[in-house]
C-alpha cells in the first residue's frame, strides 16, 4: 500500500426523482457513463467496479456492465444499509490505494418512488392461529408496536430524543426548524426530488408521522443514482492539466461499525460510530472541524441531524441546540450543512445516497455549483450512516491547481 | 412446559422469552458473567468481551423514561398511536411501550418514571393467552 492520496476524476448524480420509464440499470448506467465522461476516461481504463443496489436482487454491478462495458475486471456487489454507496466508494478507493487499479468505478443506485415506510417491512405482520415462539426473543407474535418502533422514522425520533434528554432543548419546534433549513436549501438544488421551501407552520402542521418527525422532517423516497471514478496519484500526474486541475482529492476515506455500548441493541447507537469515524477522518486529513467549508451529513430525519453536528465534532460535546440557533448550519453560516437539501428534500435513494453527497460536496469544492456555489469552498466532508450501523466519511479537498 | 404455569395462571405464554409471568412479573436477561454486559436475546457469545458464559438475572421493575416518540404511521397490521420508549431500568435500557397514558406528547415526558405492567395481548384456538408488557407512569399523587 503506498500513502499518496487517491483523487476523485469524475462523479456525477442523476436527478433525484421519480424516474417511471427507467428500471435501476438504466438509472445506474446513466450515471456511470455520465461520470467516465466526467472523468475524461472510459470502460477499457477501469480496472475495479464496486456497485450497490440495496433494495434490489443482487448482482447489480455485473448488470451494469452489461449495459455500459464487460471488460472482464473484479465486480464488488456491495450492502452496507444507507452507507451502501460510500462502500462502494471506499472498495474503489481501496483497491487503487492497494496499488492493483490506476482507475476504478463505484456506481450507487436505487429505485424508491412509492416504497412507503421503511425499516418496519411494507407488507403486513402476520401471526399465526396459535401462539409459537420464534426467532432469538422467542416472540410468539409480533413485536413491532408492541414492543417499541421497528421503523425508522421513530427510531430515528428516539435518536434525537434522547438528545434531547441528555442535552436538553431539543424541542419539536427546533427540530422543524432544521428541516426549514434543508427545504429552504433545496430551493437551489435543480437535482433535488422536492425543492420548495417550507416554512416552519407548514413543517410542524404537516402529517405526523413519528413525534417529533413529520413527513417534510423524514427523508424522501425517491429513484436515483450516483458514480464515481477515482485514479491513483501516479496516474493523475499523467493526464491533462484540466483533469488535474478537476481531480478532488480524497483525503480522508473512512467506515467504521458501532462498537459494543450498554443500550447499543435496545436503541441503535449512530453517535459512538460516527464519533470514531470523524476522530480517524480528522487525523488522516490533518484537519479540523473548523476547516470544514460546507458537509453533507445523514440527516435521514430531522432528528438525525441534530446529533451530528455533536458527533461530527462541528460543535461542543452538547452543544448541538446552541450550534444550530446560532444559524451556523445555514449556507450563509459558519459551517453550512447540508446545501444540497439533504435528505429530507434532495431525497433518499439509498445506495445511490453515499455517492451523491460526495458529489454535492466535489460540486462546490470544483467552483461548479453554480447558484448555490460556497464560495471558495477548498475542503468539505461527507457523512452517512447505515442503521445496523455502517458510518462512512470522507473529507475531500480541492487539487489546488 | 412453556405457557403452563403452577398456581393458578395456566395457558398463559409470555411475549417473548425474557417476559417472566407469575405473582410478580418482570424481565429477565442473560448477563455476560466475565463484564456484565446484558442481552435480551440469545447469545452466541457477548458482544462486548467475546466470553460465552452467561447467568440469567433479573431486571429491575421500575426505572427512567431516556427517550420516546409518538408513532402515528406505522406498518399495515401495527395499531397506532402507540408511544415507543427507552426504560433506563438501573443501568439496563429496555426497549417498550409505554402504556396505559395518552399517546400525546403533553403526557409522556422525557426522564419520567415509569414501571412495568402486564396485558393480555389475546387467546389462540388452544385456549392459550398471550401477555404483553409495557411500562405505565407511576403516578406522582
Ligand atoms: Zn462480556
Amino acid at each position: 500500500m503506498n500513502t499518496d492520496p487517491v483523487w476523485i476524476l469524475g462523479i456525477t448524480m442523476t436527478k433525484f426523482g421519480k424516474h417511471a420509464g427507467k428500471d435501476v440499470v438504466d438509472l445506474a448506467s446513466e450515471a456511470a457513463r455520465a461520470a467516465l465522461k466526467d472523468a475524461g476516461v472510459s470502460m477499457r481504463d477501469i480496472g475495479v467496479l464496486a456497485a450497490g443496489n440495496l433494495m434490489g436482487s443482487g448482482g447489480i454491478g455485473q448488470q451494469i456492465q452489461k449495459q455500459i462495458g464487460q471488460t472482464g475486471i473484479p465486480v464488488y456487489n456491495v450492502s452496507n444499509a444507507c452507507a451502501t454507496g460510500a462502500t462502494a466508494l471506499r472498495t474503489a478507493i481501496m483497491a487503487v490505494k492497494a496499488g492493483e487499479v490506476d482507475y476504478g468505478l463505484a456506481v450507487g443506485v436505487e429505485k424508491l418512488s412509492g416504497a412507503g415506510l421503511l425499516g418496519g417491512g411494507g407488507k403486513a405482520k402476520t401471526q399465526g392461529a396459535s401462539w409459537e415462539p420464534s426467532g432469538r426473543f422467542g416472540a410468539v407474535a409480533p413485536t413491532d408496536g408492541r414492543i417499541g418502533t421497528d421503523a425508522m422514522p421513530g427510531t430515528f425520533a428516539q435518536i434525537g430524543m434522547e438528545y434531547g434528554h441528555k442535552y436538553g432543548g431539543a424541542t419539536f419546534e427546533l427540530f422543524a426548524r432544521i428541516s426549514e433549513k434543508n427545504h429552504s436549501h433545496s430551493t437551489l438544488n435543480p437535482l433535488a426530488a422536492y425543492s420548495k421551501a417550507m416554512s416552519l407552520e407548514q413543517i410542524m402542521g404537516d402529517v405526523m408521522i413519528a413525534y417529533p418527525n413529520t413527513r417534510p422532517m423524514c427523508s424522501a423516497n425517491c429513484d436515483g443514482a450516483a458514480a464515481a471514478v477515482v485514479v491513483s496519484d501516479a496516474k493523475l500526474k499523467t493526464l491533462s492539466l484540466e483533469q488535474q486541475r478537476r481531480a478532488i482529492k480524497v483525503s480522508a476515506s473512512v467506515l467504521t461499525s458501532d462498537p459494543w455500548q450498554e443500550s447499543c441493541q435496545v436503541l441503535p447507537d449512530v453517535n459512538t460510530l460516527t464519533k470514531n469515524a470523524a476522530k480517524i477522518a480528522y487525523e488522516a486529513a490533518g484537519i479540523g472541524p473548523d476547516d470544514l467549508d460546507l458537509v453533507e451529513l445523514h440527516d435521514c430525519f430531522a432528528t438525525a441531524e441534530l446529533v451530528h453536528y455533536d458527533n461530527l465534532g462541528l460543535c461542543e460535546e452538547g452543544g448541538a441546540v446552541d450550534f444550530f440557533n446560532s444559524g451556523a448550519t445555514w449556507r450563509t453560516g459558519k459551517t453550512p450543512v447540508n446545501v444540497s437539501g439533504g435528505l429530507e428534500s434532495k431525497g433518499h435513494p439509498i445506495a445511490a445516497t453515499g455517492i451523491a453527497n460526495i458529489w454535492e460536496v466535489c460540486h462546490h469544492l470544483r467552483g461548479e455549483a453554480g447558484q448555490r456555489q460556497i464560495e471558495g469552498a477548498k475542503v468539505g466532508l461527507a457523512h452517512v450512516i447505515g442503521l445496523g450501523s455502517a458510518c462512512g466519511i470522507h473529507v475531500l479537498e480541492k487539487s489546488g491547481l | 412446559m412453556r405457557g403452563h404455569y403452577i398456581g393458578g395462571m395456566a395457558n398463559q405464554v409470555p411475549l417473548v422469552d425474557y417476559l417472566v409471568l407469575g405473582d410478580a412479573p418482570h424481565l429477565q436477561a442473560h448477563e455476560c458473567v466475565n463484564c456484565g454486559a446484558r442481552y435480551f436475546d440469545r447469545r452466541n457469545a457477548c458482544a462486548s468481551c467475546f466470553e460465552d458464559v452467561f447467568k440469567t438475572v433479573s431486571v429491575a421493575t421500575e426505572g427512567e423514561l431516556t427517550t420516546f416518540t409518538i408513532v402515528t404511521f406505522a406498518a399495515p397490521g401495527v395499531p397506532v398511536p402507540f408511544v415507543s420508549g427507552v426504560v433506563d431500568c438501573d443501568g439496563t435500557s429496555v426497549r417498550t411501550n409505554v402504556i396505559n397514558v395518552e399517546a400525546s406528547p403533553e403526557h409522556v415526558s422525557l426522564g419520567m418514571k415509569v414501571r412495568l405492567a402486564t396485558y393480555s395481548i389475546g387467546t389462540d384456538e388452544n385456549g392459550t393467552e398471550a401477555i404483553g408488557f409495557g411500562y405505565e407512569p407511576i403516578s406522582a399523587n
